[in-house]
């Protein structure tokens, strides 16, 4: 029912793992996590690693939009990688999937 | 599985509206889905659905009071179909907010344009097989997903043949 958040940093990029639940339970603290980034001066790249969630509603939506419109506005480059079936579906859905930056890596 | 018993068996929860309980709304939901046969992606569906509609209620319906109020989430089973109703006693709802709501998000639009909320209600239409809102003392979101067997969505009388 959490949601754990990993951090992986590097000189190139910030790399953010989510695993678990996005809701407006947990929404709150993904949004801190990624915005953090966002807003620290020696980022320049965000990636948000979406393989193991297993469930995401229009919170996560929000937040996402919120966080492509900072990095727009700051010249951060923002992407997802791995979005897990149901998370895929509901950008589908949504229409996210068209606007959002998506990294196809190897594992697609 | 499902009866054959006239009428629907009723399953009730009670929750404060806080986002901590959203969780354990979506897990009660999943279990009645799963009772009815629904694959898993139909069973996703309904908890996102659903999900989307207890967190409206936990963001809007008491937002004025100081203490948290409480949302129903009620759930009938039929042989051919699931309803589930989503209630709250709170302020209900302005019509202009939920039109707004409709609509997904567009691909062209430029990213400033875009609202950081208001998904919810395209969500459980897009989700759901019927929606019927009720704004009055409260709102109330009533859902209903079909059991589809062989293609088709029988009606309630007619499914004699059931496995228990």
């Amino acid at each position: 029912m959490d949601l754990t958040i990993k951090r992986i940093s590097s000189e190139k990029e910030h790399q953010v793992n989510l695993c678990g639940d996005i809701d407006a339970y947990t929404g709150p603290k993904v949004k801190e996590a990624i915005m953090t980034l966002v807003e620290s001066p020696d980022v320049a790249s965000i990636v948000v690693d979406l393989a193991e969630v297993e469930y995401m509603d229009s919170t996560g939506i929000g937040i996402f939009i919120a966080v492509m419109k900072a990095c727009k506005q700051t010249g951060r480059t923002f992407l997802v990688q791995n979005l897990s079936p149901r998370v895929e579906r509901l950008f589908r859905i949504t229409g996210l999937y068209e606007l959002i930056a998506i990294r196809k890596g190897e594992s697609e | 599985m499902a009866q054959n018993r006239p009428g629907a068996d009723a399953i009730s929860l009670k929750f404060p509206s806080l986002p901590d309980y959203l969780g354990v709304a979506r897990l009660t939901v999943s279990a009645v889905a799963h009772r009815l046969g629904f694959s898993y992606n139909e069973i996703e569906d309904i908890k996102l659905a659903v999900g989307e509609a207890c967190s409206n209620a936990v963001k809007h319906a008491y937002q004025r009071d100081e203490r948290a109020g409480v949302i129903f989430l009620d759930c009938y089973v039929y042989p051919n179909r699931l309803v589930i109703v989503v209630s709250d006693e709170g302020r209900g709802m302005e019509s202009e907010s939920a039109a707004d709501q409709l609509a997904p998000i567009y691909a062209g639009k430029d990213i400033e344009e875009l609202e950081e909320g208001g998904l919810g209600l395209y969500l459980i239409h897009a989700l759901m097989d019927e929606v019927q809102i009720r704004s009055e003392s409260g709102v109330s979101v009533s859902m209903t997903k079909y059991v589809l067997r062989d293609g088709v969505a029988g009606d309630d009388r007619t499914v004699s043949e059931e496995e228990v």
